[in-house]
C-alpha cells in the first residue's frame, strides 16, 4: 500500500487539482458559486482576481483587436503564476486534455500498441512551435482568434462547464489519434498551447533535479515520462530538467525507487551543482 | 550545374547536413502552408454567421469575433439564462455568446450584470451608459421585425401581444389603426416597430401568439438597409444637414466633352442630314 501511495502520490494530486478545477468551475455557471467563475480561456477567483490564458491574448493582439486593461492583469497574473511554477504545469495539473491523453497513453501501453509501432516516432515534437506561429499568422490574416475557434482545449473545457453539443467528438478525435497515430501525439506534438507554455517553462522556477549518484539506470522514469528527451541527463550528470517542455507531472518522480529524481528550485539546483 | 551532375549520378552519396537542411526547411513551410490553408478555411466557414445575436453592448460583429476571449462571464453573469455560448453542432462561431429569443428573450435588466464582466471589452459598457449610469434601453442588440403576411393584426384580428410584451412600451411598438376595407367595418390594429427606440431584447418575439412568430429580432446590419448620402428628405431642416457629408463624383465620359447646349444649338440635326 505504501509503495502504490509512493508511485502514484503526485498523480493522484494532479487528477485531484484537475478535476476540483472542473467541479469549480461547473458549479460557478450551473449553481453560481463565486470561487472559480468563467472558463480556462478567462476567469475570476472569487469575483475579484482575474486571470486570462496570455496565447489567446497574444492572437487577439495579432488579429488587431483593442486590449482592455482587465484582459491584460489576466494575463499578468497567469503568465507570473507559471513562471513560478513550471510552464507547463498547466498541461499536467490544470487542463482537462491531459486525463483523455493520459487515458490514450494508459489505454496503448496496456494493448501493446507502442510495441507494434516501434521506439522512433514519425513526427517532430517542435511541430508545436509551428502551429503556435501559424495560428498568430491565420490570426493577423484573417482577424480572429484563429486558436480558439479550433482549440479542442477550450472545446472541451468550455463543453464540460456550459454544455458539451459536438464537444465529445473533439475529445473522441484527441484519444484516438494519440492512442493509434502517434503516441503523445496531441500534447507532446502539436497542441500549441503547450508550445506557448514550454516558451514560457524555459524561465520558471520550479524544476525536476536529477541526483546521478542514486540512479541505478532503471529507466523507469524514462519510460513514464510523456516528453523524455527532457530527460537527457538520466544516469549521466546531476542536472536539473531545465528544458520547457517539461510539464512537471513529476510522473519520474514518483517511479524511482532510488531517490534520484525529485522538485527543486532552479537557483538552488545551480548553486548544488557548482558546489559539487 | 553541369559540373554537379556527375555527383548526383552517385546515387548512394549521403545528403549534405546542408541540403538535408533546406529540405527539411521546405518541408516545414510547405505543411504549414498545407495545414494553415486548410485552418484558415475553417475559420472562415465558422466566423460566418450573420443572423446571431449578442448580449447587449456588444460591439460590432468583426471586431467581437477578434476580442471576444469566450469565457462564458456573460452566460454565467445572466439570471434568465438567456445568454448561451455556442457548442460544437451548433453552427456558430464556437464558443461566442449568443440568444435565441424566442427560447429565452433578453429581460433587459436595469443594472445589465453581463455587460460589466467582461473582460476583453467585447461587450462595451460605454455603449450602454448614458450620463454615467448603465442603461439597457440604450441596447442595439438587434430590431423586431414584423411579418405582415402571417401577423394576425394585419388581418384584422385584435391582438396586441407584442406591444403589451415589449418592455419600452408605446415607444419600440405603436399599434396604428387603420380602417379595415375589406370588410368595411372593422378596424385594423397594426403593429409598428420604432427602430430608433427598439433594442431588440426579443419580449415580443416571445410573447407573439402565432405558430412561427410573425414578429422575430433580426441583426440591426442584417434588418435595416442605408439611403446613403444621396438622398435626404424634402423639408425636413435636419435630414438635410446629412448633405454636408455628400461627396460630389464627376462622371467624366466621351459625351461630356461638349455641353448640352452646344449640342441643341449647334450639331443636333447634323448626322440625320
Amino acid at each position: 500500500m505504501k509503495t502504490l501511495w509512493n508511485n502514484y502520490r503526485y498523480l493522484f494530486f494532479r487528477r485531484v487539482t484537475q478535476i476540483s478545477l472542473l467541479v469549480l468551475y461547473f458549479g460557478a455557471n450551473a449553481w453560481g458559486w463565486k470561487m472559480l467563475q468563467g472558463n480556462l480561456s478567462s476567469s475570476v477567483i472569487l469575483g475579484v482576481i482575474p486571470m486570462s490564458d496570455p496565447f489567446a491574448a497574444m492572437q487577439m493582439l495579432a488579429a488587431g483587436a483593442i486590449m482592455a486593461t482587465n484582459l491584460l492583469v489576466g494575463v499578468t497574473v497567469v503568465v507570473v503564476f507559471y513562471f513560478l511554477i513550471g510552464g507547463r504545469a498547466f498541461c499536467s495539473w490544470v487542463c482537462p486534455v491531459n486525463m483523455v491523453t493520459d487515458l490514450a497513453n494508459f489505454s496503448r501501453e496496456k494493448l501493446g500498441i507502442n510495441k507494434i509501432q516501434g521506439i522512433k516516432q514519425p513526427a517532430s515534437r517542435k511541430i508545436r512551435y509551428w502551429v503556435l506561429a501559424l495560428s498568430l499568422i491565420i490570426s493577423a490574416l484573417m482577424g480572429v482568434t484563429a486558436f480558439e475557434f479550433v482549440s479542442p482545449i477550450s472545446m472541451v473545457h468550455r463543453g464540460i462547464v456550459f454544455g458539451l453539443g459536438f464537444g465529445w467528438a473533439a475529445m473522441l478525435i484527441i484519444f484516438l489519434f494519440d492512442l493509434f497515430v502517434l503516441k503523445n501525439g496531441w500534447c507532446g506534438h502539436i497542441c500549441p498551447l503547450g508550445g506557448f507554455y514550454s516558451l514560457l517553462g524555459k524561465f520558471s522556477l520550479i524544476r525536476v533535479q536529477h541526483y546521478e549518484e542514486n540512479c541505478t539506470l532503471c529507466m523507469k522514469c524514462k519510460k513514464v515520462c510523456p516528453e523524455n528527451h527532457v530527460l537527457h541527463m538520466i544516469g549521466k550528470e546531476s542536472l536539473p530538467v531545465l528544458s520547457g517542455e517539461c510539464t512537471n507531472c513529476a510522473r519520474c518522480i514518483e517511479v524511482c525507487d532510488d531517490d534520484a529524481l525529485g522538485f527543486s528550485i532552479r537557483n538552488m539546483a545551480k548553486n548544488k551543482k557548482t558546489g559539487e | 550545374m553541369s559540373e554537379n551532375r556527375p555527383e548526383n549520378k552517385k546515387k548512394k552519396q549521403p545528403l549534405s547536413d546542408r541540403r538535408k537542411f533546406i529540405l527539411g526547411m521546405a518541408r516545414s513551410v510547405g505543411l504549414a502552408t498545407l495545414g494553415g490553408f486548410v485552418w484558415s478555411a475553417y475559420v472562415d466557414e465558422v466566423t460566418a454567421a450573420e443572423l446571431l445575436l449578442r448580449p447587449p453592448g456588444a460591439i460590432k460583429e468583426d471586431d467581437f469575433l477578434k476580442t471576444c476571449i469566450k469565457c462564458g462571464l456573460c452566460v454565467e453573469a445572466c439570471p434568465y439564462d438567456t445568454l448561451l455560448l455556442a457548442k460544437p453542432g451548433d453552427h456558430k462561431p464556437l464558443g461566442t455568446p449568443y440568444f435565441v429569443p424566442r427560447d429565452m428573450p433578453c429581460y433587459m435588466c436595469p443594472d445589465i450584470p453581463c455587460v460589466p464582466v467582461c473582460p476583453t471589452g467585447a461587450l462595451d459598457e460605454s455603449s450602454v451608459t448614458t450620463d454615467g449610469k448603465l442603461d439597457i434601453n440604450i441596447a442595439d442588440m438587434g430590431l423586431a421585425v414584423v411579418d405582415e403576411e402571417s401577423c394576425i393584426a394585419f388581418w384584422g384580428i385584435q391582438c396586441d401581444a407584442c406591444y403589451r410584451a415589449c418592455p419600452i412600451l408605446g415607444e419600440a411598438i405603436t399599434i396604428e389603426y387603420q380602417q379595415n376595407k375589406r370588410t368595411g367595418k372593422h378596424a385594423f390594429m397594426k403593429p409598428i416597430v420604432h427602430s430608433d427606440a427598439c433594442t431588440g431584447c426579443g419580449l415580443c418575439e416571445k410573447a407573439c401568439v402565432t405558430e412561427k412568430p410573425a414578429i422575430h429580432i433580426l441583426p440591426r446590419e442584417v434588418a435595416m438597409g442605408r439611403a446613403g448620402d444621396y438622398y435626404i428628405k424634402g423639408w425636413d431642416k435636419k435630414d438635410e444637414q446629412r448633405l454636408k457629408n455628400a461627396k460630389e463624383i464627376k462622371t467624366t465620359t466621351e459625351l461630356s466633352k461638349r455641353k448640352a447646349s452646344d449640342k441643341l444649338n449647334g450639331d443636333l440635326l447634323e448626322g440625320l442630314y
